[in-house]
């Protein structure tokens, strides 16, 4: 199986799908030529022209608009959002129009429209261009919400969201744009709303987003060599959950840990921590469900503070241990 | 573009069928029997059917919180809408969207919409689809002047001009953004000189005068079936109504209500008729009681109709 990047990956099934679809095409800032801000798009205009990749002015509130109305008329547009943080223009579009068209139109509509946007601390760029902001997508209903953390899930899940006759937002990471892993050359696509264990474990369930994930993983290795053995937990994507997959890994360790990389107070573990308690996993839980989640603050520029702001390996361990010695 | 007879009449009769329709509806909220809100488009009838008469098959058009005029102009099913409003089941949304959400999308009607300036960047989608798919179809966008001074109205002339989209953008200038005036939300004297922002045409017409509307429209639309690209067109109007059902009016006075009303676009219409030996006072007449007629049926087949099953609540959420 080759080894390629995530920014890969996501451009291969665009590719894919494009080839596969004639009403898929991409739209957005900076996409054409430039290749996007963050290279995903690279060499699509050469092969598929500037009719299906579509360079936009800098217009977030028509990008997402015009994406819902092509989408509501035929098509299936791919538009990207520079920045996740830069949702706030399109918000409207994808919250009062978007996601409520099916619904206030009696289910006589489809909205097929999937709007990528990368999220993520850690680059440096400070508050305005570093937000995670799923769980506010997530809090509506009519929009799916997804969130790869490796590139066979992006590649997988993007090409699943291409094809769903939902509006779904697609939260890509910056700092998993360059990490590699496997991917089949062959055909496939993952269903929306399936977890995948990361790693299996018994002592402690680890549910971790996007590149937490990463992190919970190399939190994983270190709890092992002091006799902790770590599950972690990918839900992939948000909307819609695979909460039966979270209550079996929580019913077999009887521990919990959440982590995301946005603000901890309001943030999807709220989500994640309610759903487990009001199931039958409840009953199994040794410990406290704990979330580890960004610092209730804007995202600092100075490195040394942005990694404090950001949950690390370091906060998950120390998490899984507390756990661990309570019982 | 000259009409013929019955054409002319059809027209005649749509634009008495929004009148009766909103009257209706004004009733019934007066007498408590339908809830939530809703807004009427009593005394802009000219630009919808004006408008709308240019529509052929596989034409989209998008519309406003204002939208019962767009929807009955182009041809949509009174009863259906009329139970929409009761929240029935038989009603265009099932009872779930209401007079501010009435779609067709089968029938190229892509929706009133609650948020004002909602549905401009959606228009422009529409004109996406249309241009990828190298059709001569048109997109007709209709919002009023308070849109015109929302975000989306400049990213989605902006974008609309430089792909050359199909999209005709009606505003229909109807003074009041609720109850700020348009003199006071606007420098510019006009909406329509908007355009030369954009390089595209600019079109200001009398929007009570359906013959003037119709024109209009029907340049920008054969223009944008060329695929050249959109057209701005300003239709100055007013609002006899208040904005919505609670309005009380305290903005304007009761002499500038009177004032507009003296400029009815139907009497108008009628008047026009008449004059050029279109339309007699009999034939008038048989219009007008069919008008009533079929509104009053509507109003019955509501009220007959099913309450939605609260067991289908979370339905058509997703696809």
């Amino acid at each position: 199986m080759p080894e390629i990047l995530y920014r890969e990956a996501i451009r291969d099934a665009l590719r894919e799908e494009m080839l596969r679809d004639e009403r898929v095409f991409v739209m957005g800032e900076d996409v054409g030529v430039y290749g996007g801000a963050f290279g995903v798009t690279q060499g699509l205009i050469e092969e598929f022209g500037e009719d299906r990749v579509r360079d936009t002015p800098i217009s977030e509130a028509v990008i997402a608009g015009a994406a819902a109305g092509s989408a509501v008329t035929g098509m299936r547009p791919v538009a990207e959002i520079m920045f996740m943080d830069f949702t706030t223009f399109a918000t409207d579009q994808l919250v009062n129009q978007a996601a409520k068209i099916r619904y206030m139109f009696g289910g006589k509509a489809r909205v097929p429209m999937v709007l990528r946007t990368p999220a993520g601390a850690g680059t440096g760029a400070a508050a305005q261009h570093s937000q995670s902001l799923e769980v506010w997508f997530t809090h509506i209903p009519g929009l799916k919400v997804v969130m790869p953390s490796t590139p066979y899930d992006a590649k997988g899940l993007l090409k699943s969201s291409i094809r769903d006759d939902n509006p779904v937002i697609f939260v890509e990471h910056k700092l998993l744009y360059n990490t590699k892993g496997n991917v089949p050359a062959e055909e496939y696509t993952i269903p929306l709303g399936v977890a995948d264990v990361k790693r299996a474990g018994r002592d402690v369930t680890i549910i971790a987003t996007s590149h937490m994930v990463l992190k919970a993983l190399e939190a994983a290795d270190t709890l092992a060599r002091s006799g902790i053995d770590a599950e972690v937990l990918d839900p992939r994507t948000l909307v819609p959950l695979d909460k039966e997959a979270i209550v079996e890994s929580v019913k077999k360790t009887g521990r919990v840990v959440i982590v995301h990389e946005a603000c901890k107070r309001s943030g999807f573990g709220a989500e994640l921590a309610a759903t487990i308690a009001e199931s039958d996993a409840f009953d199994y839980l040794d410990a406290p469900i704990k979330r580890l989640g960004g610092a209730w603050s804007p995202i600092p520029y100075n490195p040394n503070l942005e990694a404090a702001w950001i949950p690390q390996a370091e906060d998950i361990i120390r998490a899984a241990r507390e756990l661990k010695e309570r019982t | 573009m000259e009409f013929s007879e019955e054409v002319l009449l059809s027209m005649y009769k749509k634009m008495l069928l929004i009148r009766y329709f909103e009257e209706k509806v004004d009733e019934f909220f007066a007498r408590a029997l339908i809830h939530g809100t809703t807004h009427l488009y009593v005394g802009e009838e000219a630009i919808a059917v004006g408008a709308c008469v240019h529509l052929e098959k596989g034409d989209l058009f998008t519309s406003t919180h204002r939208g019962h005029g767009h929807c009955i102009a182009s041809g949509a099913d009174v009863k259906r809408m009329m139970a929409e409003l009761l929240g029935k089941e038989t009603g265009y949304s099932h009872g779930k969207g209401g007079s501010m959400h009435i779609a067709d999308v089968e029938a190229g009607n892509l929706g009133a919409n609650g948020v004002v300036g909602g549905g401009i960047p959606l228009a422009v989608g529409a004109g996406l689809t249309l241009k990828m798919k190298n059709s001569d179809r048109v997109a007709l966008c209709f919002f009023g002047d308070g849109a015109a001074n929302q975000g989306g109205f400049h990213e989605s002339l902006n974008l609309a001009s430089i792909w050359d989209l199909p999209v005709v953008f009606i505003c229909e200038n109807n003074v009041y953004g609720m109850s700020f005036p348009v003199k006071k939300a606007i420098k510019a004297k006009t909406i329509a000189e908007r355009s030369k922002a954009y390089g595209i045409p600019g079109d200001l017409v009398d929007g009570n005068d359906v013959f003037a509307v119709s024109d209009a429209v029907e340049a920008a639309v054969k223009r944008a079936r060329k695929g050249k690209g959109p057209t701005l067109i300003e239709c100055q109007t007013y609002r006899w109504k208040g904005h919505s059902k609670s309005d009380a009016n305290v903005y304007r006075t009761q002499e500038e209500i009177e004032n507009w009303k003296k400029k009815c676009p139907i009497k108008r219409f009628r008047e026009k008729l008449m004059k050029e030996n279109l339309l007699t006072r009999e034939q008038a007449e048989r219009i007008d009681q069919a008008a009533k007629k079929e509104i009053e049926e509507a109003t019955e087949f509501a009220m007959r109709s099913q309450e939605p099953n609260p067991e289908n609540l979370e339905e058509d959420v997703y696809a």
